[in-house]
């Protein structure tokens, strides 16, 4: 039988793969927007995971939520993202020092 | 037993396209794996019973975030092998962090199993009824309970679109047909329009 704990080991690997991902393309800010993304969806996995289980509607609620300030996040990066390749003609992270942070 | 085969199918696609979304050599694959990624993760919600969150999943993420991920990826020219270049460099460091922090989470599912720690219980205040479906449960918990809060959420959708525009939006001003407002408004009578008095067989010199 499927209980909890295999969703939450589910969401687990998926939240540490995003980490992952988010270390291994340091230099490309698209994938890391998008290993951003696979860490809120490990989120939401675990919220809708107890809300099943625990019968309270509440957590599907609040995954409602950080899906929609996960698209907000997802439309502000990238517009951030377009400008910046306007402006300077690459996407590298390790040129974003203009400053001098 | 049908259900475990679902959940361990979905569960190893979700894990996998995971890991070729952080690993394609060409982000245009990424987006489609995590796509992907985004299809199963719905398919262990309808496992779960929230068929609503799942479809919305389908709808906001595949139909909108992803697809704006695949326009700026394909929109943006970079140049995709020196993107790459740190690679290997990161790999060792991403692994060690990454495993350490797994093993920080299985630790604490692990505490939590061995009955260490004690698990809150719901108050059975916003439990579902099982007379209705589950969009209707939501549907009447979001709209009266949690109402302002989805307000909220609609006005930082809000200001998420206009803060899109406004960073990405460039004024044209050599575009024709530009209205400048100022000039517009200061526009006078004398200014504007001039007497001449053309005698006959005499053409206008403007």
């Amino acid at each position: 039988m499927i209980g909890i704990e295999h969703y939450i080991i589910v969401s687990a690997i998926l939240f540490v793969l995003g980490v992952l991902g988010i270390f291994l393309n340091r230099k490309n800010v698209i994938v890391i927007l998008m290993a951003i993304e696979l860490i809120l969806l490990a989120v939401n996995i675990n919220l809708v995971a107890f809300s099943a289980f625990l019968g309270d509607l509440t957590g599907q609620i609040f995954a409602m939520f950080v899906l929609a300030v996960a698209a907000g996040e997802a439309a502000v990066g990238l517009a951030i993202l377009v400008i910046f390749f306007r402006d300077r003609g690459t996407i590298a992270v390790d040129d974003v020092n203009r400053m001098k942070g | 037993m049908i259900q475990a085969i679902a959940f361990y199918l979905f569960a190893f696609l979700v894990i996998a396209s995971a890991v070729l979304t952080i690993m394609s050599r060409n982000p245009v694959h990424s987006v489609l794996w995590l796509i992907l990624a985004f299809f199963n993760a719905a398919g262990l919600m309808v496992l779960l019973g929230a068929e609503f969150i799942a479809m919305l999943l389908v709808v906001v993420y595949v139909g909108a975030v992803a697809v704006l991920f695949l326009f700026v990826v394909m929109m943006l020219d970079v140049d995709m092998a020196e993107m790459r270049a740190g690679f290997i460099k990161n790999f060792p460091l991403g692994i060690a962090i990454a495993l350490v922090l797994l093993a920080e989470l299985v630790l604490g599912i692990g505490a939590l199993n061995a009955g260490a720690l004690e698990l809150g219980t719901a108050s059975g205040e916003n439990a579902p009824s099982m007379a209705n479906s589950n969009i209707e449960n939501v549907g009447a918990l979001l709209y009266s309970k949690y109402i302002f809060v989805f307000e909220v959420a609609g006005l930082i959708l809000l200001v998420a679109m206009i803060g899109a525009i406004v960073l990405t939006h460039r004024d044209l001003k050599t575009t024709r047909g530009h209205q400048n407002i100022t000039k517009q408004v200061r526009r006078n009578p004398k200014e504007a329009t001039q007497m001449k008095q053309p005698t006959v067989g005499e053409g206008v010199e403007l």
